[in-house]
C-alpha cells in the first residue's frame, strides 16, 4: 500500500468525523485493555481452552478509541504483511466490523492466527506513537484477534474476491504460514494454486507444533477453509521431491513452485545419555500431543511419555509451549534450563509469563552436559552445567560460560530438548540447481525471493533457518507477488 | 484414502496388502519405505515397500500386528481403506553389481528383502538368499525369492524346515564356501546384530534397513534417532539403510523398548 493510498483512506470524510469525536487527552486517557484469561489453576487442566479468552465487543471498541488514527503511522511499518492497522482500528471504535475483517484480509489470510501468536511487541506495537508519549501501545494484536474471532463466531466468513482465472498454474510445497499466505494470494490474482502438504492435516506449524491453549484447531481450520472457499486446491499427504519429482510438476503443468517447505530437523546437544528413552525433541514430544492426540485419553493410538519430573531444555516459545504442554499432561515439576539469563530468553514475554503464572521452574545459566538412565535406559537425572555472562556475542546477547567446576544434577525422567531445528533437507537434496547455504537454507533474492532456479520461490523457515509465523507470512506474499511478476513477462523468462 | 484391492495372511500376525497408491508406486525404489495412518484415531506408522506395479497403481506392504494401530489394518479387509500413505520415504538401496550377494532375513523384514532381492539380480550379482524363522509357517515370500535369486537356504530354529539352526549358521556356511562381496540383511533388531558380527569377523561389508520407531517420517521428531559410528543419525531421513558394523544395535534395541509399556495397554484396550 502506498502512502498516498494510506492517506486517501485517512481522509475519507468518517474517519475525520471520528478524529475529531474525541480529543487526543481523552483517548490518552483511557487505560490499554486487559486480556480476560483463565486462571493458572484451572488452565493447566485443559489442553483445548484458550489460556486468553478474547476481548468482548465493547471492550474492543472501547480500546479502539486509544489509537490516535496517526498522519504518518508508524505501527504499518512494522507489520510484515502490511495490514492498514489505523483503518482497520477505526472501524472497530465505529462498530463496523464487516468492514474491519474485509480491511485486514485485502493483505493477511490468516488474521486469527497472526492476531495470537504474531510478537506484536516488536512489530506493530513496538512501533505505535503511543510508546512515545510514555504511554502503553494500542493493543492491535488483541483487536485484530476479536476481529477475525468476531467474524468467524458470527457464521458469516468473508470469501475475499478472486480475479478471474488467468489460465497459469502455481503449486506450493508445504501447507504452513508462508504457503497459506502465498497461496492466498496468488488465487486472488488470478492463478489456480495446488498446496502440497506432506503430513495428513493442512497447517503446518500451526497445527503440529503451535499447542491449542495458545491456537485452537478450530480457528486455524476456519481459516483455511476460507482459502478452500477462495478455490485453493490442498493435497495433503504428498513430498515433494519424494512422491513427486520437479519435473513430474513440470509435467503436471504448473508455471512456478513456492517452497515452504518449513523447518525439519530438530537440533540436539550431542552429549552423553541423549539417546536415552525419555530424551526427544520438542517437535517429537509436541506432535504427539498436538497432531496425534496422544495423552488427551481420547482413545487415540499413538503413544507420549509421560513424566514426573520434566525437564525443557532452550529459551523459545517452543520451549515455552512445551513446557507448559508437559504441567498439562500431568508432570509434577517442569523446570526449563537455558543457558543465558531471564532477559536473554528469546520467548515472548507474555509466554514467560504466563509460563511462570503456570508453575514452570525456570533454571536459567544453566546448561545440560550429561543425563544418565536407569537399568530400563529410561533417563532419570540431568546433569547441569552452571553458567554465568560474559562478553556480548554474534547475537548481541552476552554469552553464557560455563563456571568451572560448578555443576548441579536434579530428577529428570523426561527431557525435552527445544533448543532450534534445523531446515528440512528434502526439498534441498531433491531439487537440482538451487543454491543452498552451509545452514542447509534455500539461498532466495532478498527482495523477490527467487531462488537459482527460476521458478522455484521459497520463503519461511527454509529460507530463514527458525523464525515466526509472521515473518513467514511475509515471505509468503513477496514471493507471490514477485512471482506474479515473473510470471507476466511477456517474452523468455530469465 | 487409499483402498486395499487385495490381502493374503502369511501367518496369525503377519498380513500382506495390496495398496492403491499410484504416485508411491511410480516412484518408489528398493530400500524405500512408507508413512500409513489407517483413520483419525491411527498411529502413522512406518512400513518398508515389499513391492509395486506401476500399471495396477498399486504398493505391496506387510504389516505385523504389534500395536493397536497395525492390529487394526490387519483386520482390515480387501475394499476398505487406509486414510494416510505417504512416500517413498528413505534412501533407495544402493544398487550395483558388487559380485556375490547374500540376501538374508527373518520376521517381516523378508518382506522389504524382496525388491533388493530382484534389484540385485537384475543388476547381475549372484544372489543368495538365506530366510530364518522358529518354524516352517513363519517363513514367508519363499517362492517369489526362489524366482527372483540363484539359491534360497532355509533356517528354522525347530528344524521343521531346511535347516535346523539360526540365520548366522547359513550365512556363514556360504561365507565359508565362497567369496561373498556383500551381505543385506533385515530383520529383528537382535538377527542384524548378530549378522553383523559374524560378517565383521569375516570383513564383508555389510547393510542393514533400521525399522525404528517414528512419528512424522520426514526427519521433523528425532524419534527415529540410531547411534552410528559414534554419530547420532536419523534412520527416516539418513538411512533406512546403514553400513551394519557401524550401528549400535544395542542403543537401539533399547530404543526400541520406549514405548513397551503403553504398547501394552493399548493392545489390552482394543481387545475389550
Amino acid at each position: 500500500m502506498t502512502k498516498e493510498e494510506i492517506q486517501a483512506l485517512r481522509n475519507e470524510p468518517w474517519r475525520e468525523e471520528l478524529r475529531k469525536k474525541m480529543s487526543p487527552k481523552e483517548r490518552a486517557a483511557i487505560e490499554r485493555v486487559k486480556m480476560p484469561e483463565l486462571t493458572p489453576e484451572y488452565r493447566v487442566t485443559t489442553f483445548t481452552e484458550e489460556v486468553q479468552q478474547g476481548l468482548t465487543k465493547e471492550m474492543a471498541m472501547c480500546e479502539a478509541q486509544r489509537c490516535l488514527d496517526c498522519a504518518d503511522p508508524s505501527c504499518m511499518k512494522g507489520c510484515p504483511v502490511g495490514i492498514n492497522i489505523p483503518t482497520f482500528v477505526k472501524h472497530i471504535e465505529k462498530g463496523e466490523f464487516a468492514e474491519v475483517i474485509s480491511t485486514i484480509k485485502k493483505t493477511s489470510s490468516l488474521p486469527a492466527v497472526c492476531g495470537r501468536v504474531c510478537p506484536q511487541e516488536k512489530q506493530c506495537e513496538g512501533q505505535c506513537i503511543k510508546l512515545k508519549m510514555n504511554q502503553k501501545p494500542v493493543a492491535i494484536g488483541y483487536l485484530e484477534r476479536f476481529a477475525a474471532d468476531y467474524e468467524r463466531e458470527s457464521g458469516k466468513m468473508q470469501v475475499p474476491a478472486c480475479a478471474p482465472k488467468n489460465g497459469k498454474k502455481v503449486c506450493v510445497v508445504g501447507s504452513g504460514p508462508s504457503g497459506l499466505a502465498f497461496s492466498a494470494d496468488m488465487i486472488k490474482l488470478g492463478y489456480e494454486v495446488t498446496v502440497f502438504e506432506a503430513l495428513h492435516e493442512i497447517g503446518g506449524v500451526l497445527k503440529y507444533g503451535i499447542p491449542e491453549f495458545r491456537l485452537p484447531n478450530n480457528v486455524v481450520e476456519a481459516e483455511i477453509d476460507t482459502l478452500r472457499k477462495m478455490g485453493v486446491n490442498f493435497q495433503a499427504d504428498v513430498i515433494v521431491g519424494k512422491t513427486v519429482s520437479y519435473e513430474q510438476l513440470h509435467e503436471m503443468g504448473f508455471d512456478g513452485i513456492f517452497v515452504g517447505s518449513g523447518a525439519g530437523l530438530p537440533r540436539f546437544m550431542n552429549i552423553p545419555g541423549e539417546n536415552a528413552i525419555g530424551v526427544m525433541s520438542s517437535n517429537e514430544y509436541l506432535t504427539r500431543i498436538n497432531l496425534m492426540g496422544a495423552g488427551r485419553g481420547q482413545g487415540f493410538d499413538t503413544p507420549v511419555l509421560k513424566g514426573k519430573n520434566v525437564v525443557v531444555c532452550g529459551g523459545g516459545n517452543t520451549a515455552m509451549d512445551s513446557a507448559r504442554t508437559a504441567k498439562r499432561m500431568g508432570a509434577e515439576t517442569v523446570t526449563l534450563v537455558y543457558r543465558r539469563g531471564l532477559d536473554e530468553l528469546p520467548a515472548r514475554a507474555e509466554e514467560v509469563h504466563h509460563a511462570m503464572e503456570e508453575g514452570i521452574d525456570f533454571h536459567v545459566l544453566h546448561n545440560p552436559i550429561e543425563y544418565h538412565s536407569d537399568e530400563n535406559g529410561r533417563v532419570c537425572e540431568a546433569v547441569l552445567q552452571v553458567m554465568e555472562l560474559g562478553e556480548p556475542d554474534a547475537s548481541g546477547r552476552r554469552s553464557p560460560v560455563p563456571v568451572e567446576g560448578k555443576t548441579e544434577t536434579i530428577p529428570a525422567d523426561l527431557v525435552i530438548v527445544a533448543i532450534g531445528v534445523s531446515p528440512n533437507p528434502i526439498i534441498p537434496s531433491n531439487f537440482k540447481g538451487l543454491e543452498i547455504s552451509k545452514k542447509g537454507t534455500i539461498v532466495v533474492g532478498d527482495e523477490t525471493m527467487q531462488s537459482a532456479v527460476k521458478d522455484v520461490f521459497a520463503g519461511g523457515d527454509i529460507v530463514r533457518g527458525g523464525a515466526t509465523v509472521i515473518l513467514a507470512m511475509g515471505d509468503g506474499r513477496r514471493a507471490a507477488a514477485n512471482m506474479h511478476e515473473y510470471l507476466s513477462r511477456p517474452v523468455t523468462r530469465c | 484414502m487409499y483402498k486395499i484391492v487385495s490381502k493374503k495372511m502369511f501367518s496369525e500376525k503377519v498380513a500382506c496388502l495390496e495398496v492403491e497408491a499410484p504416485l508411491i508406486a511410480r516412484s518408489r525404489k528398493a530400500g524405500h519405505f512408507v508413512i500409513v495412518r489407517l483413520d483419525e484415531k491411527g498411529e502413522r506408522i512406518p512400513l518398508t515397500i515389499a513391492d509395486a506395479d506401476i500399471a495396477k497403481g498399486t504398493i505391496t506392504l506387510v504389516v505385523q500386528a504389534v500395536g493397536a494401530s497395525s492390529t487394526r489394518i490387519n483386520a482390515l479387509q480387501v475394499g476398505d481403506e487406509l486414510a494416510d500413505v505417504v512416500g517413498p520415504l528413505g534412501h533407495a538401496t544402493d544398487i550395483q553389481k558388487y559380485g556375490t550377494v547374500i540376501c538374508c532375513g527373518g520376521g517381516v523384514g523378508v518382506a522389504p528383502l524382496l525388491p533388493i532381492v530382484k534389484a540385485m539380480h537384475e543388476a547381475g550379482n549372484k544372489v543368495i538368499v538365506v530366510l530364518a524363522a522358529r518354524t516352517k509357517d513363519l517363513i514367508i515370500l519363499e517362492e517369489e525369492m526362489r524366482a527372483n535369486s540363484d539359491e534360497v537356504i532355509i533356517m528354522t530354529d525347530d528344524g521343521s524346515y531346511g535347516q535346523k539352526g539360526v540365520i548366522t549358521v547359513g550365512v556363514e556356511q556360504v561365507i565359508q564356501r565362497e567369496k561373498v562381496d556383500k551381505v543385506v540383511c533385515i530383520g529383528p533388531t537382535i538377527m542384524m546384530k548378530f549378522v553383523s558380527l559374524l560378517t565383521l569377523k569375516y570383513n564383508v561389508p555389510t547393510i542393514v534397513s533400521l525399522n525404528t520407531i517414528m512419528v512424522d517420517g520426514t526427519g521433523m521428531c528425532g524419534a527415529c534417532r540410531v547411534t552410528v559410528g559414534d554419530k547420532t543419525k536419523f534412520v527416516c531421513v539418513d538411512g533406512p539403510e546403514f553400513d551394519a558394523h557401524q550401528v549400535n544395535f544395542d542403543e537401539m534395541m533399547m530404543r526400541m523398548k520406549a514405548y513397551k509399556a503403553e504398547e501394552t495397554e493399548a493392545l489390552a484396550n482394543l481387545s475389550k
